[in-house]
């Protein structure tokens, strides 16, 4: 097997052009995502960055509360990122507590089974695996946990009128948003299935590749990423149902009314 | 049989009123002055202060879904979500016949429909639950003489023959002297109207 090849701060520099390039490009033909590339850009290296020196002092030292703390940052900062993907503004400390307890439900649970009942690390919060785990956990959940709850809110905005109009014919709330929560749910598991089905002949996903890369024999790194993706779809599903069950029985009241003041924050003027 | 208390819209004084059996209670009044709202509110659509009660039982009672099956609301525009007529309705007991249509009406696609046609099959729908509180909201906006004719004949049955009670909203005086048994709630003056 070969040892990884370190890279070099010029070896990222020119990757860091492609995006840039790509800036350029788009700023060029006014296509509007100038900004918004430059700053996750950034972000995206600061905040790698950090992590890694954090991790390297966390692998060192594998104290509980730190662990937890990291993991708590994690989640918060995530059901964060969800709720600003959203079309449409939810209320405030609301909207936060759905997406947090649906990502807790997505990602924290299911990253502790898996830690206490498969991988079996000893002590269970061994930082290499407890990290890396939570956070691929969240961010692939996050994505479904985010589309689904965005496809709910447009859709019943978008069909307010004929939620009400099921409503009037005497159906309860649940009835008069079936078609909508289906809807919801494939448009949130959509992404997940689709990577299981491509998985392996169209993508090598990229917890194997990187196994990979650092030398780990190819089938002990499929091993891994089989474990990953039965987390992920579990983890998505059960928090894109949370996450739907929520938000829908804010949406009415206790008589069956539609309340979206309930649900989505005031425009400003 | 229905009785309204003190139901509060806009700024407008509380209303109250009551309906005997059989009634068809006109309400007209310019748009925007409140007319849906008020019909909304007896539907239970809204968060309105005020009562509203049915026979021996009041909105708070019975469940917002229970509610609605007894107290049916026509919205001025209808929507309908799936993507023929069939669906929308029970398997029997519909008169189709009723509105001038023939069977075939349940393979239609609601997309080809004209409002008009939208319209009736709505009026059908409501009553299909066997509503004993029509609220009415400009049900025959859209219609022509003739079919406009069909459904003031057509609600005016249902009332006699299931003991039922109406609240007709329309622009159109004339129409409201024809559907109206004794008087009208007019808006504009936020009084009660003898016809």
């Amino acid at each position: 097997m070969n040892t990884l090849i370190s890279l070099s701060a010029y070896d990222l520099m020119l990757a860091a052009l492609l995006v840039l390039a790509l800036a350029g490009l788009s700023a060029r033909l006014h296509l509007g995502i100038t900004q918004q590339l430059i700053i996750a850009a950034v972000r995206t290296t600061a905040q790698l960055l950090l992590i890694g020196l954090v991790l390297k002092q966390v692998f060192e030292t594998a104290q509980l509360p730190l662990i937890a703390l990291i993991m708590l940052v994690m989640l918060t900062v995530a059901a964060w990122e969800v709720l600003s993907r959203q079309k449409r503004k939810i209320k405030g400390w609301w909207g936060f507590g759905i997406s947090g307890l649906s990502l807790f439900v997505s990602s924290f649970l299911i990253t502790m089974i898996a830690l206490f009942l498969i991988i079996k690390t000893d002590p269970w919060y061994t930082p290499q695996y407890a990290i890396p785990l939570m956070g691929m956990m969240l961010g692939n959940t996050m994505n479904g946990i985010a589309l689904g709850m965005d496809r709910l809110i447009q859709t019943a905005w978008q069909q307010r009128a004929v939620i009400e109009q099921r409503l009037m014919l005497g159906q309860t709330a649940i009835e008069a948003i079936r078609e909508i929560r289906h809807d919801s749910m494939r448009a949130g598991m959509i992404p997940i299935i689709n990577a299981m089905a491509a998985a392996g002949i169209v993508s090598l996903p990229g917890m194997m590749t990187g196994q990979i890369l650092s030398g780990t024999e190819p089938v002990e790194a499929v091993k891994y990423q089989i474990l990953i993706m039965f987390m992920v779809t579990a983890g998505t599903g059960f928090g894109v149902v949370a996450v739907l069950h929520l938000i829908a029985k804010r949406m009415f009241d206790a008589r069956d009314r539609l309340r979206f003041d309930q649900v989505l924050a005031e425009k400003k003027p | 049989m229905l009785k309204v208390s003190e139901i509060i819209i806009n700024t407008l004084a509380p209303i109250s009123f009551e309906l005997a059996a059989g009634e068809c209670l006109g309400v007209s009044g310019e748009s925007g002055c409140g007319k849906t709202r008020l019909l909304r509110a007896i539907a239970d659509m809204d968060c309105v202060e005020g009562l509203v009660c049915f026979e021996d039982i009041c909105q708070q009672d019975v469940s917002g879904a229970e509610w609605r099956k007894q107290v049916a609301l026509l919205p001025a525009e209808s929507q309908w979500w799936f993507d023929t007529v069939a669906p929308h309705f029970p398997e029997d007991g519909v008169d189709f016949a009723s509105m001038g249509f023939d069977d075939s009406v349940l393979q239609w696609q609601l997309s080809r429909c004209s409002s008009g046609e939208k319209q009736r099959l709505s009026i059908l729908r409501m009553l299909a639950n066997r509503p004993r509180v029509l609220l009415l909201d400009e049900p025959t906006a859209n219609l022509d003489a003739e079919n406009t004719r069909k459904v003031e004949a057509l609600i005016a049955d249902y009332l006699q023959q299931n003991n039922a009670v109406a609240i007709w909203v329309t622009h159109n005086h004339a129409q409201l002297k024809r559907v109206a048994t004794q008087r009208y709630f007019d808006f504009t003056q936020s009084a009660m109207v003898s016809l």
